[in-house]
């Protein structure tokens, strides 16, 4: 699967030329298969962890105290340790636990699994944030108005939420831009990997700082996006 | 007919007791207007009767229906799908209208009839319009609450609780979150709504407005309501000392 999204770029360009050119977009296209990787796995992260946060906001606000008391535990794992021990967890557990062999396929997804288990621990935190500044007179009008929970929760609550949540949620999707290269740790090739090895075994500091522009024309662009959003998202207030 | 029937209602928050013995019964195109002083548990009186709290004794009907009642001297509420049809003979106007901020004018008076009354949206937007007209913001179908001053958003509220077709309206202080120049407007609205011969209960301080809209007023004090009757008689000739020191207050 991971092969399959990640189109295998020219791997025999010459780079005996260092200052040539060639030799400059060659690194670049030796890196765009990282870059590739990095944006599957930017993508696919936001795709799990935003709607999995939804529930786990739904279990953190539960009037189960268990449920609750599951959701907080959760919630304080994913944030009081670090993303990288999680991925390793991830990574390896099942090899550690059930003695499975490691396929190189499922690197990719261990990647996207820890990153979506962990994003969606802060996601569910910032939609709770969200839900608790709707105020209360918002469901009485709708409880007098007849709505049901389900209707009240989709149409009162939810688009209200989206607003406040809109800022919190930028920074967040800043920070995955910048978290895509901590999959380093458990050898998933992406942009920053790729960035690391060419450097070595080419001796030049080239690598790293297209690889820094990459993150930060990235993160350029979800600020843009973002912006836009938020713009958008203003036609009341 | 009796549209609202509420026997011997208690409530207490933890260890406050809010509402000590209440009954109240609310004939078809009658207003009445409920005084008291601040705390004396008003809002909670009209919160239990809107459903937004639930009472520790009592009984309570609507249109003769059981919304309410009683086991052991604990009340006990209707089914989920009773209570369904008994919210729809109601409506409430919140104090801080409670408008739906990211709903225009319009949407806010339709929606409701619409989803939860599940009426045809054609018609209940015709209706509303009309209703919107009626309350001088028929140019303004297309704003965002945000847009309108209090007064306008006041007026929306009512609208929306108007096109639900309730039968029996309340509201809670409609005029102290505005600005004094604009309590005007709604009581306005309100008088007009008397003269259609809406069934309101309705919550204020405005003791001139209540003199002159109410068929019935009732004075609450400490959970208990302490006198009621024809406006010229509670309002002008109070027998209750407490009643009386209240209005005297109020006129100074
Ligand atoms: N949810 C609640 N939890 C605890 N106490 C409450 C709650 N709601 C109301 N109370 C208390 O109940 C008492 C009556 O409140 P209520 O709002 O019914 O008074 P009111 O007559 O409407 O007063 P006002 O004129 O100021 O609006 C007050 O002492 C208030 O603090
Ligand atoms: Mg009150």
């Amino acid at each position: 699967m991971a092969a399959l999204l990640v189109p295998s770029l020219l791997t025999s360009c010459s780079l005996d030329d260092k200052s040539g050119l060639g030799w400059f977009f060659g690194v670049i296209l030796q890196l765009s298969e990282g870059m590739w990787a990095s944006l599957v796995l930017f993508v696919l992260t936001l795709l799990f962890s935003m709607p999995l946060g939804l529930l786990v906001c739904f279990a953190r606000r539960s009037r189960f105290k268990v449920v609750e008391l599951i959701a907080k535990f959760y919630i304080s794992i994913m944030r009081g340790t670090p993303l990288m021990l999680q991925l390793l967890v991830v990574y390896f557990g099942p090899y550690f636990v059930f003695k499975v062999a490691l396929s190189t396929e499922y690197r990719f997804y261990a990647a996207i699994i820890g990153f979506a288990l962990n994003y969606a621990a802060y996601f569910a935190e910032i939609y709770r944030s969200g839900i608790e500044a709707v105020p209360k007179g918002q469901y009485e009008a709708a409880h007098v108005l007849g709505y049901t929970k389900a209707q009240t929760f989709m149409k009162i609550v939810f688009p209200q939420m989206v607003r406040h949540i809109l800022p919190p949620v930028t920074n967040e999707v800043i920070t995955l831009v910048k978290d895509t290269s901590l999959a380093f740790a458990i050898a998933f090739v992406e942009m920053f990997t790729l960035a690391k090895q060419i450097s070595a075994t080419e001796s030049t500091i080239m690598p790293l700082f297209v690889a820094g522009l990459f993150y930060y024309i990235f993160n350029l662009v979800v600020s843009y996006a973002m912006g836009l959003l938020e713009k958008k998202m203003n036609y009341y207030s | 007919m009796k549209l609202l029937e509420i026997n011997n209602i208690k409530k207490s928050f933890d260890d406050l007791e809010v509402l000590k013995d209440i009954s109240i019964s609310v004939e078809e195109g009658e207003v009445v207007s409920i005084l008291g002083p601040s705390g004396s548990g008003k809002s909670t009186l009209l919160r239990c009767a809107t459903l937004l709290e639930t009472m520790d004794a009592g009984t309570m009907k609507y249109c003769g229906e059981d919304a309410v009642t009683e086991v052991n001297g604990r009340s006990v509420y209707a089914s989920k799908q009773d209570l369904k049809r008994i919210i729809n003979y109601f409506g409430l106007v919140f104090q801080n209208f409670n408008l739906f901020p990211h709903y225009t004018v319009l949407k806010n008076v339709i929606d409701a009839p619409i989803h939860t009354q599940k009426r045809e949206k054609g018609e209940v937007e015709e209706e509303a319009k009309a209703l919107l007209e009626q309350m001088g913001i028929g140019d303004k179908l297309d704003y965002y609450p945000c847009q309108l001053s209090g007064g306008q958003q006041q007026r929306v509220a009512i609208a929306r609780a108007l096109a639900m077709n309730p039968k029996i309206l309340f509201f809670d202080e409609p005029t102290s979150a505005l600005d004094p120049e604009l309590t005007g407007e709604i009581l306005k609205v309100l008088r007009d709504l008397a003269s259609k011969r809406m069934t309101m209960v309705i919550v204020t301080h405005e003791i001139d407005f209540a003199r002159g809209v109410s068929d019935r007023v009732i004075f609450m004090d400490e959970g208990y309501i302490v006198e009621q009757g024809r406006p010229e008689d509670v309002i002008d000739n109070p027998k209750n000392d407490r009643v009386r020191a209240f209005l005297n207050k109020l006129s100074q």
